[in-house]
């Protein structure tokens, strides 16, 4: 037999496109006559808008019209993650400011012109007198006394006020611990910064009444109805094309202004409408992730039992509510507190709180990063308290191998896990034993080695529609996904969900040449036009092959069935006495007579000779609605050493067990744990929005804003544990956000480790060379070290 | 992204160009620095002057010291057997410049002409005594590196002037290293330290060292070299340095938000002291 397809790392089909620059994003999408949008924006965080003058703008060459938030009639950009039972606030969220711009980037007026560089020119003429108001971007001190506020309509700018778990039993159990460590953690805010920046473009046939809107989106059939609803066209007049997106990591799930303006300016206007925003617009106005202030609690016995967590998070949420923000520090949040622990007390008080940042919504990991992050660091904090390696009293603590569910406190019911196994294993390839050695005789020269450990679960596949009903998501979860198959035996599937850089075409691929027998190359994977799919609700939250997936391996095994009696029915056997291998159908016994898929699926279209009741065709579609969340875990080691004279760190191993289950292919999966670990250790590292006190963005551009870079990183170290998801037709799980879920506390924990010996216990993300030297100062000043 | 409407020429010679330029032009040489603040509208001149095609701004020729017409690239110079030879620390800081792509493209002239305080080869150019040379519709000029530098993005040049060259006496008995501490987002310097060291069998006959990066501009560290002139390099004499540079650059510092003043301040010694390694282990 050839090597099985599933679970060979065959190359990703979209790399030629994408590396030949032969991919067609939608800024390459051209349309004759095409206006070209520029957006007049606040330059101020908070302020009234006294008058705008646009006389000048209008006035000059090629300039078709400029209008203003009075002018645009749209509906308010909806919030589209109602939590329930946390008294929720929606404040107005116009397509373009009315009267008050509440961040830098806010939207004041719209200009159209014939050209790009005249859009720009006429933006920079239109003259906006504004006074200017106090404005805050600390979420903790946006909701404290005396604060601006934002919203009148949103009381002392609390959004919402989300509550986990029993106050007085988390009380009881912290009353009577042993131990209780505590720490302010500051998630701070990151930017998306997906390498295409944002671009939307609409055309309106006023004749047939149909708007096509070509975006970078994550989820067109979101984008679909929210664009219909804020246009009030009827939702199947409005086609939305997601062309190539170039990454989104959560930035190009929501919808934002911009697209509503290019659609209502098309429509308006009747001619075609694009815009595309710059690098400058891009860290300004799409959405920021993170963006907590945690104060948190763990409680455990002297012998290290771990007891409970609890945490107040001050979430900041921008100037308007995002599209899915408040489902972000809340569901996403609290619901991973036990983490892989037995640990059976949680609480968590999630305070949303709207500030004068640019609005915060799903940045890869969404809400299970700052969870991770916040329970690793305790953990470590208790270890040190009691004196204890971290490393044992995490394996103390791990919950013991299931198969098919377990509850944990915060109610979730894991599918599966083997946390022991990737957690040794991870140990092993460290070498932790003789790295804790080395250690002590490093620091004996004077130099400082330290190690961080994590172990990880977390919450994936996003997930039964039910559980999405009931936490207030507006939506379902499920995904469709079609399986069409051409007369001369070719296959499109056709999916609801959106890849947009995860090499999903490719894994996708694999699943149904796994299934039906199809060679994989004449599979293709078509997705990200609403007209094209079936629905789907979208690509983020490492749905895409769990949910997706198993739409399609359903729809597969339709097929199969299909083709099985049709194969009985042209060999004249016994659908019983048919046998399936590799792509073909033969009669048990007579391995000569055989059909193969391809041979089935011409006579299915056809139909020259159709078994009684068996319709003509070779496609099926699957809605498929995933009965739980899937939970990928693993455990994650880094060693770094910090130069305590410069307070750089240099990140000198790393190395990650996960378990997703069966790998479809283990070099994608490899590909999204580099990217998610180098993601979630810049962040430990070098990532970090700033704003200035008057909330301007001081990190505007990567000049200061620090993405991370090749050379920053070694060779990560990885390896696997299988252990398939109870629930998955294919047992897969989800391994989108693992990397960046695990890795940030990983790196903080190591370097941590290693200035322990300096006296330093906690320093603020990023752990710039600046912050580390100056900790180390701080701590050298207090009588450093023990 | 979408820089205001310009005009664009391009000049055949040195006189060509000056006659081009006009009140509102500016030269454009490898476009690195000129273009980014063009599009974000941050400068928005009427005329670019493209001198890229004048041969005689391009090229390094030794002649006892070195001579490095003003459009020469980074590259070049990098890789120039003759910098490395009269003046390896100006190699070096060249070699570190941003990345390859930036280094074939970025010229010597425009960076210094630019002089944004986190760039690399002034630092040399100060500490070896490098002269700029210039012309202007009034005739030829020189000016020496020290005073060339006045501040942040500010030089002695006058409006219209073009940099034709820069030169630097023989450095090829000295020990010279530049040492340069990285911004992690840019790539710029945090700090820069260049070093050049006369030996006179294990004495130090003449130090001269300058800073960048941590300060509006290049900073001579004339304190710094006053610890080092006369001592045999030793761990005091180093130590004193290290302090002495702090006070050096104490006037000029510059930091941002996330590596502030004084940080940098702190490093200048701590980069002094590995940029004296590297020049007498190099
Ligand atoms: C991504 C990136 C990274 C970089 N990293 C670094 C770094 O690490 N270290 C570093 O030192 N630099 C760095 N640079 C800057 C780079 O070195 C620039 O190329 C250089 O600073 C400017 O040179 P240029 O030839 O591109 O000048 P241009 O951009 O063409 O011009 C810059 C200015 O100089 C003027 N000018 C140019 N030539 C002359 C002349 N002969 N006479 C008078 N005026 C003139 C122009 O009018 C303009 O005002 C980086 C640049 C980029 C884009």
């Amino acid at each position: 037999m050839t090597t099985r397809i599933f679970g060979s790392g065959i190359k990703r089909r979209e790399d030629p496109r994408l590396i030949t620059g032969e991919a067609r994003y939608t800024d390459d999408i051209k349309l004759p006559g095409v206006l070209h949008m520029a957006v007049v924006r606040s330059p101020y965080a908070h302020a009234n808008i006294v008058g705008i003058d646009s006389s000048a703008a209008e006035a000059m060459e090629g300039v078709v019209a400029v209008f203003t938030g009075d002018d645009v009639d749209l509906a308010g950009i909806p919030t589209a993650w109602l939590i329930p039972d946390s008294d929720l606030k929606t404040p107005e969220h116009p397509a373009l400011a009315k009267g008050k711009v509440r961040y830098v980037g806010d939207g004041v007026a719209i200009v159209l012109a014939d050209d790009r560089y005249r859009a720009q020119d006429a933006a920079d003429a239109v003259v906006v007198e504004y006074e200017e108001l106090p404005a805050v971007i600390d979420p903790e001190e946006a909701a404290g006394e005396g604060a601006p506020l934002i919203h009148d309509d949103v009381e002392g700018n609390i959004a919402f006020r989300w509550v986990m778990g029993d106050r007085d039993a988390s009380d009881a159990v912290f009353n009577s611990a042993d131990v209780v460590v505590s720490e302010r953690i500051l998630q701070q805010r990151l930017l998306p910064t997906a390498m295409e920046p944002r671009s939307a473009m609409a055309q309106y046939n006023a004749a047939t009444q149909e708007l096509t809107l070509w975006c970078t989106s994550q989820n067109p059939h979101i984008h679909r109805f929210i664009i219909s609803a804020v246009t009030g066209l009827n939702e199947n007049k409005v086609r939305v094309i997601a062309p190539e997106v170039g990454g989104g990591f959560g930035s190009k799930i929501p919808c934002y202004p911009d697209e509503a303006l290019v659609s209502w300016a098309a429509i308006k206007l009747g001619v075609p409408v694009k815009w595309t925003e710059t690098r400058s617009e891009n860290y300004l106005i799409t959405i920021h992730g993170r963006d907590h202030v945690q104060h948190v609690e763990m409680a455990a016995s002297n012998d290290g039992k771990l007891l409970g967590v609890r945490a107040t998070v001050y979430a900041g949420m921008g100037g308007y509510l995002s599209t899915a923000a408040p489902g972000i520090p809340t569901i996403l949040h609290g619901l991973l507190y036990v983490g892989p622990y037995t640990m059976d007390s949680v609480f968590c008080e999630s305070i949303g709180v709207m500030t004068n940042g640019t609005p915060t919504d799903a940045y890869r990991g969404a809400g299970r990063p700052e969870a991770t992050f916040l329970l690793e660091r305790m953990v470590d904090n208790v270890a040190r308290a009691i004196d204890m390696d971290p490393v044992e009293l995490r394996r103390k603590n791990l919950i013991p191998a299931f198969e098919d569910g377990y509850e944990v406190a915060t109610t979730l019911i894991y599918d599966s896990g083997d946390y022991p196994t990737a957690f040794e294993k991870a140990l092993d390839m460290a070498g932790y034993s003789d790295f804790r050695q080395a250690q002590a005789n490093a620091l004996a020269s004077g130099r400082y080695l330290g190690i961080g450990v994590t172990a990880y679960t977390e919450m994936c596949g996003l997930g039964p529609s039910q559980v999405a009903g009931a936490v207030g998501f507006q939506g379902g979860l499920w995904e469709s996904a079609t399986v069409r198959v051409t007369p001369t035996g070719k296959v499109q599937a056709l999916i609801g969900a959106s890849p947009h850089g995860q090499g999903s075409e490719t894994t996708l691929a694999q699943i149904i040449a796994e299934e039906l027998g199809f060679p994989v190359d004449d599979i293709e994977v078509v997705h990200g036009d609403t007209t094209e799919t079936p629905m789907g609700w979208g690509t983020y939250g490492s749905r895409t092959t769990p949910v997706t997936g198993a739409a399609l391996a359903h729809a597969s095994r339709k097929l199969k069935d299909k083709a099985r009696v049709l194969a009985a029915h042209l060999m004249e056997a016994n659908v019983d006495d048919i046998e399936y291998a590799d792509g073909s159908f033969s009669v048990r016994g007579s391995p000569d007579q055989a059909q193969s898929i391809q041979d089935v699926a011409l006579m299915a279209h056809l139909a020259w000779n159709m078994p009684e009741g068996m319709d003509p065709g070779f496609e099926e579609s699957q809605f498929y609605d995933p009965p739980n969340f899937v939970y990928p875990f693993g455990t994650h080691i880094a060693i770094v050493e910090v130069d305590a004279e410069t307070g750089e760190v240099e990140l000198q191993r790393y190395i990650a067990v996960d378990d997703c289950g069966p790998q479809i292919n283990p070099e994608i999966v490899a590909g999204q744990i580099h990217g998610g670990v180098v993601q979630g250790a810049a962040q430990a590292l070098c990532e970090g929005a700033i704003y200035s006190d008057d909330g301007q963005l001081l990190t505007g551009s990567m000049m200061d804003y620090c993405m991370p870079k090749a050379d920053m990183f070694p060779n990560f170290e990885l390896g696997e544990t299988v252990t398939p998801s109870p629930h998955h037709p294919v047992g897969v799980k989800g391994v989108g956000e693992t990397g960046t879920i695990a890795s940030t506390p990983t790196v903080y924990n190591a370097v941590l480790d290693a200035l322990a010996p300096l006296g330093v216990k906690q320093i603020d993300m990023p752990l710039t060379s600046a912050k580390v030297w100056g900790a180390i100062q701080a701590a050298s000043a207090n009588g450093g070290g023990n | 992204m979408w820089p205001n409407t310009f005009d664009y020429a391009r000049a055949g010679s040195v006189d060509e160009a000056l006659a081009l330029i006009g009140d509102e032009g500016k030269f454009l040489a490898g476009g690195h620095s000129l273009l980014p603040v063009m599009k974000l509208r941050l400068a928005a001149p009427e005329q670019l002057v493209d001198i890229g095609g004048i041969d005689s701004l391009r090229g390094i020729s030794a002649n006892g010291g070195l001579t490095i017409g003003a459009t020469t690239t980074h590259a070049e110079i990098a890789d120039s057997a003759d910098v490395r030879a009269i003046c390896s620390g100006l190699a070096s800081a060249c070699g570190q410049v941003g990345d390859q792509a930036v280094r074939n493209f970025g010229t010597i002239g425009g960076n210094i002409a630019h002089a944004d305080p986190a760039s690399d080869p002034p630092t040399v150019l100060v500490a070896c005594g490098a002269t700029i040379n210039i012309q202007g519709a009034g005739g030829a000029r020189s000016v020496g590196a020290e005073d060339f530098f006045v501040d942040l993005f500010e030089t002695d040049l006058e409006d219209g002037e073009l940099i034709t060259s820069v030169s630097l006496p023989d450095c090829s008995d000295c020990q010279c290293a530049y040492v340069k501490f990285p911004h992690p987002a840019s790539r710029y310097a945090i700090v820069g330290v260049a070093v050049c060291l006369k030996m006179d069998g294990g004495t130090c006959a003449q130090a001269d060292v300058a800073v960048g990066g941590a300060t509006v501009k290049a900073v001579k560290c004339g304190g710094a070299e006053a610890a080092l002139a006369g001592s045999t390099l030793d761990d005091a004499a180093v130590g004193a340095a290290a302090e002495a540079v702090k006070a050096d650059i104490a006037d000029w510092l510059a930091g941002d938000i996330a590596y502030p003043e004084s940080y940098r301040q702190q490093m200048a010694g701590v980069f002094l002291r590995r940029a004296i390694a590297a020049a007498t282990t190099g």
